[in-house]
């Protein structure tokens, strides 16, 4: 039994004519890390509330089809258990802020705190979770003073500091500087190694190519093709429906055409496109 | 219109220094992007340019008016900003309603508004849905109004803060176009990204900051080459750059047409 399997999922948010997500088959195992990729307007975000119980007992709407997550039946169990269960990163980290508490420190203890975390217990969990994200010189900031890049690693830092079964992140390092993208992806590896599952909606081709276990290609509210990294992420599939890709991938299929690439694969990542066009 | 920054500084209220002595120039009709680590004062700088931040230390003139004599209504003719996040600019009931705000506020005549509306809602492709509301919208086309409401207000100065993020490639492609007319207008864009390859593909000057400080400013190629000094702000050269020297080109390629072109 997959611990994430969504059967047949249509969904459609209240008030609005068309369906974001059509007929939606997707099974996931326990520990995998998957990256979703897909133009704005594909339906990804939506796919991360679906997972994370927003959608429906949220956001409402017209659902059907089934989804179960950890155990969970989607129709059968309520909101509050599902958070206990998954945790989500909003596209935006500033919806993410409670508004609630003044330090960076607060903000992190307060999903603890609001599940009836023993006191003792709290201080020493937010500690090593900001530790985990390199944060911890963030501790008494205010979480509006920060940047961008800064208030994601924050919110990614309230969500694994509840340790979730699933970790539902929608694109956490769009504001992110390479070093902070780095990281992002090596502690999410980390989580999955350590029997975490991972969905992770990301632009950063070479990123998901280096770390992701496996791709689901959306477009139109429908899985358009999914696989192994490096498979998904070179196919003409992509290119001519509007996906971003990878530079390396980008010019390595053009010096293709041109004859200069003479490898049966194209690269992804800078380590591929350098071993492609040395030959 | 001119920028002139002489050694500027900043300190936030709770004691950080965000910015430790600035100095540059940027001339009427530049294009410059502006690169650097989470917290190296990128957004800090550009806030000066229209007065939401005074200077703690030095001066900023935008054409012959310093910020500091000047309030944050009035500068707004000269300098346009749109914000990263496109929630925290728009508040009206229709996309046209938002885009005529801005240039209803600098008091221009009602025959000039309809023309800079226009304009801005052909450039920005939202014509179709002048009467959707801004929150009706994806978000991708929210921060199309919010690219809409500054342009139609016709600055000489238009500021871009991390417009590519979140946005896919048929968009990134959308605002590239946005910012290539602006610069055929003459006017001056400096844009705040992360995104190196878009930088790299739309712009001439790059300026990288580095804890408050200026850490390299030229043109790109110079300051793409540059990988050792760049990665004291941690930003990584473009992709293309990148192969190009671990393939040991001995030009600093830029873009897939100068890569190819150097491998020939």
């Amino acid at each position: 039994m997959a611990f994430i399997n969504l059967q047949n999922i249509t969904y459609k948010y209240p008030l609005t004519k068309t369906s974001v997500l059509k007929s939606i088959n997707l099974q996931i195992n326990e520990g995998e890390f998957v990256a979703v990729i897909g133009p704005n307007g594909a339906g990804k975000s939506t796919l991360c509330y679906a997972l994370a119980g927003f959608v429906p007992h949220f956001f409402k709407g017209e659902i059907s089809g089934s989804i179960e997550v950890a155990g969970m039946e989607s129709s059968k169990s309520t909101l509050d258990e599902w958070v206990l269960n998954v945790g989500l990163a909003f596209q935006n980290p500033f919806n993410q802020i409670s508004g609630a508490k003044y330090t960076v420190f607060e903000e992190i203890a307060f999903g603890l705190e609001n599940n009836g975390v023993p006191r003792a217990e709290i201080r020493p969990r937010v500690e090593e979770a900001m530790k985990l994200t390199d944060i911890t010189n963030l501790a008494d900031r205010s979480p509006y003073s920060l940047s961008g890049g800064q208030q994601q690693r924050v919110a990614l830092t309230s969500i694994l500091v509840m340790q979730p079964k699933l970790l539902v992140l929608d694109e956490p390092t769009s504001q992110m500087d390479p070093i902070g993208t780095r990281e992002v992806f090596g502690v999410v590896r980390r989580m999955a190694e350590e029997g975490m599952t991972v969905v992770m909606v990301e632009h950063k081709m070479e990123w998901i190519a280096n770390f992701a276990d496996r791709v689901i290609a959306l477009k139109d509210g429908q899985i358009l093709m999914e696989g192994k990294p490096n498979e998904v992420l070179t196919s003409d599939i992509l290119a001519e429906n509007g996906f971003g890709i990878s530079r390396y991938t980008s010019t390595a299929r053009e010096a293709k055409r041109q004859g200069f690439w003479k490898k049966e694969n194209l690269p992804v990542t800078l380590d591929e496109a350098v071993e492609g066009f040395k030959l | 219109m001119k920028i002139q920054i002489d050694n500027l500084r900043f300190t936030y209220p709770t004691g950080l220094d965000a910015l430790r002595g600035i100095s540059l120039t940027i001339e009427a009709g530049e294009q410059v992007a502006i690169v650097g680590q989470n917290g190296a004062g990128k957004t800090t700088l550009v806030r000066h340019f229209n007065g939401l931040l005074q200077p703690t230390a030095g001066s900023v003139l935008i054409g012959d008016w310093d910020t500091k004599k000047n309030s944050v209504a009035k500068l707004a003719s000269r300098v346009g900003y749109v914000f990263q996040n496109p929630d925290e600019q728009l508040f009206s009931k229709d996309v046209e309603t938002e885009v005529r705000f801005g240039p209803r506020n600098l008091g221009y005549s009602k025959e000039k508004i309809d023309k800079l509306v226009k304009r801005a809602l052909t450039l920005t492709e939202l014509s179709d849905r002048t009467e959707t509301n801004p929150y009706d919208l994806s978000p991708t086309w929210r921060k199309m109004v919010a690219l809409a409401s500054v342009i139609a207000m016709d600055t000489p100065i238009v500021i871009f803060d991390e417009p590519t993020t979140g946005q896919d490639a048929v968009n990134v492609a959308r605002i590239a176009h946005v910012i290539a007319e602006l610069h055929r207008e003459g006017k001056t864009v400096i844009t705040i990204t992360h995104d190196i390859d878009f930088c790299a593909e739309n712009f001439e000057r790059v300026i990288a900051l580095s804890e408050g400080r200026v850490l390299l400013d030229g043109i790109a190629a110079d300051v793409f080459g540059q990988e050792e000094i760049l990665a004291q702000t941690y930003v990584d050269p473009p992709q293309l750059t990148r192969l190009g020297k671990r393939l040991g080109l001995r030009k600093t390629v830029r873009n897939q047409e100068e890569f190819l072109n150097a491998l020939r």
